[in-house]
C-alpha cells in the first residue's frame, strides 16, 4: 500500500498548500482600515486605452481609499462596455464613443453622463509613407490610402476607435471593408498597432496607446494628427439602477462624481508628462 | 534576441526584489490552479474509476461526452460560465462573475474531463483475470480499489499532470470570467496577454519564465512521484 499512500500524501500536500493560500488571502489587505465593514463591489466597464495607458492604476486606488468601494475594472472595447451597461452587467462606464453613448442616455440605460477628458486619434503608418498621406487632412489621407491600396489595419472589434475609423471612411464616402489591403484584427489597440508595424500598414490609434508602444517599432511614424474630427472624447456615466436590480447605483454615482472632481482632473492633466514628456489626456469637463 | 535576454534579467530582478504585484499574481495563479486541479482530481478520479470498472447501458455515450470534454475549448467554457454567472443569468445573484471562484469553475470544467477520461481509460485496461483474482483472494471493496489505484498509478498521475497543464496554460476563459482585475483576478497568463497589449514585452517574458518555472516545479514533483520504483 506504500505507493497508494504516496498518492494521498501528494494530494494532501496540495490541499494544504491551497488551504494556506486561501486563508492568507482572506485577511484584509488594507492596513489601518477597520475590516468590520467589508467594501462593496463596483464593476467599471471601460475601454482598453484607459487601462493600457496606466491611468486607471493611478485613479482607482484613490477612489477605493476614499469610499471603501472595491472597483472591478473590466477593460474591453467601448462597444462591449456599452453593451455591458445596457444589460446591467456593469455599474459605471468610462467610454469614448459619444454618438453611441447618447443612444443609451436616450433609452435611459445610463444616467448622469459627464464629459471627463479628451485626447486625439492619430494616423500612424510606415515612415516611408507609401500612400503619401503626410500633411494631408484626414479625408484626403483616407482617400489616398484607398486609391493606392496601401495596407490599412483596422481594429474591427466594435471599439470606440473602430467606430471612429468607420465614421471617417463613411465621411469620405469610401467602403474599404472588402478590399484585400484592409485587414481587420478584432483585437485591442496594442496588438493591432503591433500587427500594423509588422505588415507596414496604416492604422488609426489613440495617442496614448501609440506612445506606450512607440519604443517597440522605430520604422513607424505619426502621419496624420491635429484635425478637429480626430478628437477622442471620453465620458463617464452610471448605469440606471432602476432598470436592473443588481446594479450598484450609489457607487456608480460616486465614481462619476470622483472622475470630474478636481482631485481626479489634476491627475488626468498631469498623467504621462513624466514618462512621455507630454500629457496623454486633457481635462475636458462640462 | 536582446529582448529575450532583457526578459530573463527582468524576471530575475522582479523575483529577487520581491515585487509585490508579481508576487500577488503568482500567488493567485497558484491558488486558483491548485484549487481547480484538486477539485478535478478529487471528483474526477472516483468518477473515472466508476466509469472504467463498471459497465452499464449508455456507457459508450458517456465516454463519448467525456472525450469531447477533453477537447473543450477554454473560451467555450468561459463563455458558458459567463452566461451562467452574469447578473441577468441564473446564478447572477451570487455575484461570482469576475472573481477567482469563476476562474476556478472554468478551469475545473476544462480539466475535469481530462482526469475522468484518462482515469477511465487506465481502469478499462486492467486485466479482467487480475480483477477476478483479487476478488477470489477475498479483498474488501476498499482494498480492491487501493490495489487497482496502485496498479494504475502511472496513468493516474499522468492524468493529473495533463489536467494541470491545461489549467496552467489556460487564458481565454480566465480573461473572460475573471476580467484580469489588478490585485484580484489577475493571473500569470492573463497579465501576460495584458503586458503584450501594453507593449511591455520584457515584463511579459519575465512573467513567462515565472509561469514556466511553476509548471516545471510542480510537474517535476509529480513525475518523481510517478516514476518511483514500486517497493513490494
Amino acid at each position: 500500500m506504500k505507493i497508494n499512500k504516496e498518492i494521498y500524501l501528494c494530494l494532501f500536500a496540495l490541499l494544504m498548500l491551497v488551504t494556506v493560500a486561501c486563508t492568507n488571502n482572506a485577511e484584509p489587505t488594507k492596513d489601518g482600515v477597520p475590516s468590520s465593514q467589508s467594501p462593496q463591489d463596483m464593476i467599471l466597464a471601460t475601454t482598453t486605452s484607459t487601462q493600457d495607458s496606466g491611468l486607471l492604476d493611478v485613479l482607482i486606488p484613490l477612489f477605493e481609499e476614499k469610499h471603501n468601494i472595491h472597483v472591478k475594472t473590466i477593460a474591453v472595447g467601448t462597444g462591449r462596455a456599452l453593451a455591458m451597461g445596457e444589460q446591467g452587467e456593469a455599474d459605471v462606464l468610462l467610454t469614448h464613443a459619444p454618438a453611441f453613448e447618447e443612444k443609451l442616455v436616450e433609452s435611459q440605460d445610463v444616467l448622469n453622463r459627464k464629459r471627463v477628458m479628451y485626447n486625439e486619434f492619430i494616423i500612424v503608418g510606415p515612415e516611408t509613407d507609401p500612400a503619401g498621406i503626410n500633411d494631408a487632412d484626414v479625408g484626403a489621407a483616407f482617400q489616398k490610402i484607398y486609391e493606392t491600396g496601401a495596407t490599412f489595419v483596422s481594429r474591427g472589434d466594435d471599439s470606440g476607435t473602430h467606430k471612429m475609423e468607420l465614421d471617417l471612411w463613411a465621411a469620405a464616402e469610401l467602403h474599404p471593408t472588402n478590399e484585400t489591403w484592409y485587414l481587420e484584427t478584432g483585437q485591442g489597440m496594442g496588438s493591432t498597432l503591433q500587427l500594423s508595424a509588422e505588415r507596414e500598414g496604416y492604422v488609426l490609434t489613440d495617442r496614448a496607446t501609440y506612445l506606450a508602444h512607440a519604443k517597440n517599432f522605430e520604422h513607424m511614424a505619426v502621419l496624420g494628427e491635429g484635425d478637429d474630427v480626430l478628437l477622442n472624447i471620453y465620458h463617464v456615466m452610471q448605469v440606471n439602477d432602476e432598470k436592473h436590480d443588481l446594479v450598484n447605483g450609489e457607487a456608480g454615482e460616486l465614481f462619476v462624481e470622483f472622475m470630474v472632481s478636481e482631485q481626479a482632473q489634476k491627475i488626468i492633466k498631469e498623467f504621462g508628462i513624466e514618462q512621455y514628456d507630454q500629457p496623454l489626456f486633457f481635462q475636458y469637463t462640462d | 534576441m536582446e529582448i529575450f535576454i532583457d526578459g530573463i534579467i527582468k524576471a530575475i530582478k522582479m523575483i529577487l526584489s520581491g515585487d509585490k504585484e508579481v508576487f500577488d499574481i503568482t500567488y493567485t495563479t497558484l491558488q486558483v490552479c491548485l484549487t481547480a486541479i484538486l477539485i478535478s482530481t478529487v471528483v474526477g478520479i472516483p468518477l473515472g474509476v466508476l466509469l472504467g470498472l463498471n459497465s452499464f447501458p449508455g456507457k459508450k455515450i458517456v465516454l463519448v461526452f467525456v472525450n469531447i470534454g477533453m477537447g473543450l475549448p477554454p473560451v467555450v467554457a468561459g463563455l458558458y460560465i459567463t452566461m451562467l454567472l452574469w447578473r441577468s443569468g441564473p446564478l447572477g445573484n451570487l455575484g461570482l462573475l469576475y472573481t477567482t471562484h469563476a476562474i476556478i469553475m472554468a478551469q475545473v470544467l476544462v480539466s475535469l474531463p481530462i482526469i475522468i477520461g484518462l482515469t477511465a481509460a487506465a481502469f478499462q485496461q486492467i486485466d479482467h483475470k487480475m480483477l477476478m483474482q483479487i476478488k477470489a483472494l477475498g479483498a474488501t471493496g476498499f482494498q480492491r480499489i487501493g490495489l487497482l489505484l496502485r496498479e494504475t498509478k502511472l496513468a493516474i498521475l499522468a492524468a493529473i499532470m495533463a489536467g494541470l497543464g491545461r489549467v496552467l496554460a489556460e487564458v481565454g476563459a480566465a480573461m473572460m470570467v475573471g476580467g484580469n482585475i489588478k490585485g484580484d483576478t489577475r493571473i500569470l497568463t492573463t497579465s501576460m496577454v495584458m503586458e503584450v497589449s501594453k507593449g511591455n514585452f520584457d515584463v511579459a517574458i519575465a512573467l513567462s519564465f515565472i509561469l514556466m518555472s511553476l509548471a516545471f516545479m510542480i510537474t517535476f514533483l509529480l513525475t518523481i512521484l510517478q516514476q518511483r520504483k514500486q517497493r513490494v
